[in-house]
C-alpha cells in the first residue's frame, strides 16, 4: 500500500491514537501521521470528522474512520491477508473481547481519569479505590481470556491488548501523581506480567510515549490549582 | 448439539429491541424470559455480574452482554441469512459508527426528555431533536441506514421509535414535523416481520413511561 494511501490524524500523548498506530504497525502498514497541534483542531479534523470532532481519525483513500475501536476493528478487516489477527477468529470469543473493551472505556478509564481531575483528597481517594476495584475485575478477566497465554488475545497482541494496553503510559503517569501502585505484583499479578510483555512487544515499543514526556504533558492538560 | 437460545428482557427496552429484532432476522428459535428489574433473577446476576442489565443473551449457556455486541454475534454465528452488517469493511465501519453515535449521544438526551422538567428538560429536548436530525440527515434518501438492506444502525435506531410519543408527551413536541423522513422509514421498517413481532405498543410504553417520570419528577 502506497504512503499516501494511509494517513492517522493524531497525537503522541493519546490512548485512542495509540490504539491505531499499533494496529497499524501489527499490518505493517505504512502511514502518515499527521500530528494534532495542542488546543486547536485542525481543517482536516474538523472536516473528517465533523459529528465528534475528536482523534483518531484514520483516512484511507480519502475515507475517513473515527472511533479508536472502530479504526482497530477495520484495519483488521481491510487487511486481513496481512499480519496476525486482531480480533479473535471465534464468534464468542470476539463477544467477549467487544465486551471488556466497552467496558474499560465506559467503567475503567472514567475513573482513571477521575483521579486526574479530582478536586481534594477525599474525591480522589474515592477515584483511587473504584480504579482497585475495576482493575480486580480485569485481572479476573485477563486470566478467563488469556487462559494461561500470555495476552488477553492468546499467543499475540489482539484487540483487547490493545484496547486496554494503549492505557499503560498515563496508568504509570497516573499512579505517579497519585502515589499508588494498582499495577502491582501482589493486587494484580497477572495484569502486572501481562502489562510488561504488551510494552515489549515490537509492535508497541516503538511508539508508547516516554513516562516524563506523557507526566510534562499531563501537567499542562490536568493543571493542579493553585494552592 | 441443539442451539439454545434465551434472552432475559424488559419488554421496553429499546436495547432488548435490539436482539429481538435480530434473532428474528436470522430465524433463530428463542425463549424470551421476561425480567422483573426490581427483583432480577438469579440467572441475570449470574450471566451479567458486571452490568446486571438487560438483555443478556444466552446461547448454549453462555452469555453474551450489550445489545450492539449481541446483534453482532447473532449476524456472525447465524450468518446463512440476511446479513446484519455488510460486508465491506468500510461500510462496516460506518455502521458501527452510527450504532456507536446513537449509544453514546441519542440515549442520554431521550433521557432528559421524559426523565426531566424545565429548563433540563427544554435543552434535553434541543439536543434529542438535533441528534434526530443529524440521523435524518445521515439517512438522507437511502431506504435504510446502510442504503438498500435493512441492517445494523436501522437495528440499533428503531427500538427508540417506541418511545417517541412518551417524549412527544412530555415535552410537547412531534417528531413527525421535527424529523419527516426519519419517521417515513420508521414506517418502512415497521411492515417488516422481525420488527413489526419484537416492538411493543407504543401506547403500552407511554403508560409505563408516566409511571416512571413519577418517580423522577414528582408532581
Amino acid at each position: 500500500m502506497a504512503t499516501d494511501d494511509v494517513k492517522l490524524i493524531g497525537s503522541w500523548a493519546s490512548v485512542f491514537v495509540m490504539r491505531a498506530r499499533i494496529a497499524l504497525h501489527l499490518k505493517s502498514i505504512s502511514y502518515e501521521f499527521l500530528q494534532e497541534t495542542f488546543g486547536s483542531k485542525s481543517e482536516l479534523l474538523l472536516k473528517s470528522n465533523p459529528v465528534h470532532k475528536k482523534m483518531p481519525v484514520l483516512i484511507h483513500a480519502d475515507k475517513p474512520v473515527c472511533e479508536s475501536n472502530i479504526i482497530v476493528q477495520y484495519i483488521d478487516e481491510a487487511w486481513t491477508s496481512s499480519g496476525p489477527s486482531i480480533l479473535p477468529s471465534h464468534p464468542y470469543d470476539r463477544a467477549i473481547a467487544r465486551f471488556w473493551a466497552a467496558y474499560i472505556d465506559d467503567q475503567w478509564f472514567i475513573s482513571l481519569r477521575s483521579i486526574l481531575t479530582a478536586q481534594g483528597e477525599e474525591e480522589k481517594n474515592a477515584a483511587i479505590a473504584q480504579v482497585e476495584e475495576r482493575t480486580e475485575i480485569l485481572e479476573k478477566a485477563f486470566i478467563d481470556c488469556s487462559k494461561g497465554k500470555p495476552f488477553f488475545n492468546g499467543d499475540h497482541i489482539g484487540y483487547l491488548d490493545i484496547a486496554l494496553g494503549s492505557f499503560l503510559g498515563w496508568w504509570r503517569v497516573v499512579e505517579l501523581d497519585a502515589n499508588h501502585k494498582f499495577l502491582d505484583e501482589t493486587k494484580a499479578p497477572s495484569l502486572a506480567k501481562w502489562a510488561e510483555r504488551f510494552c515489549d512487544d515490537p509492535a508497541v515499543k516503538p511508539i508508547m510515549p516516554e513516562i516524563t514526556k506523557l507526566a510534562e504533558f499531563a501537567r499542562k492538560l490536568f493543571p493542579k490549582p493553585q494552592a | 448439539m441443539a442451539n439454545e437460545v434465551i434472552l432475559l428482557d424488559f419488554w421496553p427496552s429499546m436495547f432488548g429491541m435490539r436482539t429481538r429484532i435480530a434473532l428474528r432476522e436470522k430465524g433463530v428459535e428463542f425463549e424470551y424470559r421476561e425480567e422483573d428489574l426490581r427483583n432480577k433473577s438469579p440467572l441475570l446476576l449470574q450471566m451479567n455480574p458486571i452490568h446486571k442489565k438487560i438483555p443478556v443473551l444466552i446461547h448454549n449457556g453462555k452469555p453474551v452482554n450489550e445489545s450492539v455486541i449481541q446483534v453482532q454475534y447473532i449476524d456472525e454465528v447465524w450468518s446463512h441469512k440476511n446479513p446484519i452488517l455488510p460486508s465491506d469493511p468500510y461500510q462496516r465501519a460506518q455502521a458501527r459508527f452510527w450504532a456507536d453515535f446513537i449509544d453514546k449521544k441519542l440515549y442520554e438526551a431521550q433521557r432528559k426528555v421524559w426523565a426531566t422538567k424545565g429548563e433540563e428538560q427544554e435543552a434535553g429536548k434541543k439536543d434529542f431533536i438535533e441528534i434526530l436530525k443529524t440521523l435524518e440527515s445521515e439517512l438522507g434518501d437511502k431506504p435504510y441506514f446502510g442504503g438498500d438492506d435493512f441492517g445494523y444502525v436501522d437495528i440499533a435506531l428503531i427500538g427508540f421509535y417506541t418511545w417517541f410519543p412518551a417524549y412527544e408527551k412530555f415535552a410537547n413536541f412531534s417528531t413527525e414535523s421535527e424529523v419527516p423522513k426519519l419517521i417515513a422509514w420508521v414506517r418502512k421498517c415497521l411492515q417488516r416481520e422481525s420488527v413489526a413481532k419484537s416492538l411493543p405498543d407504543p401506547e403500552k410504553v407511554t403508560e409505563f413511561v408516566s409511571e416512571l417520570r413519577k418517580k423522577f419528577v414528582p408532581e
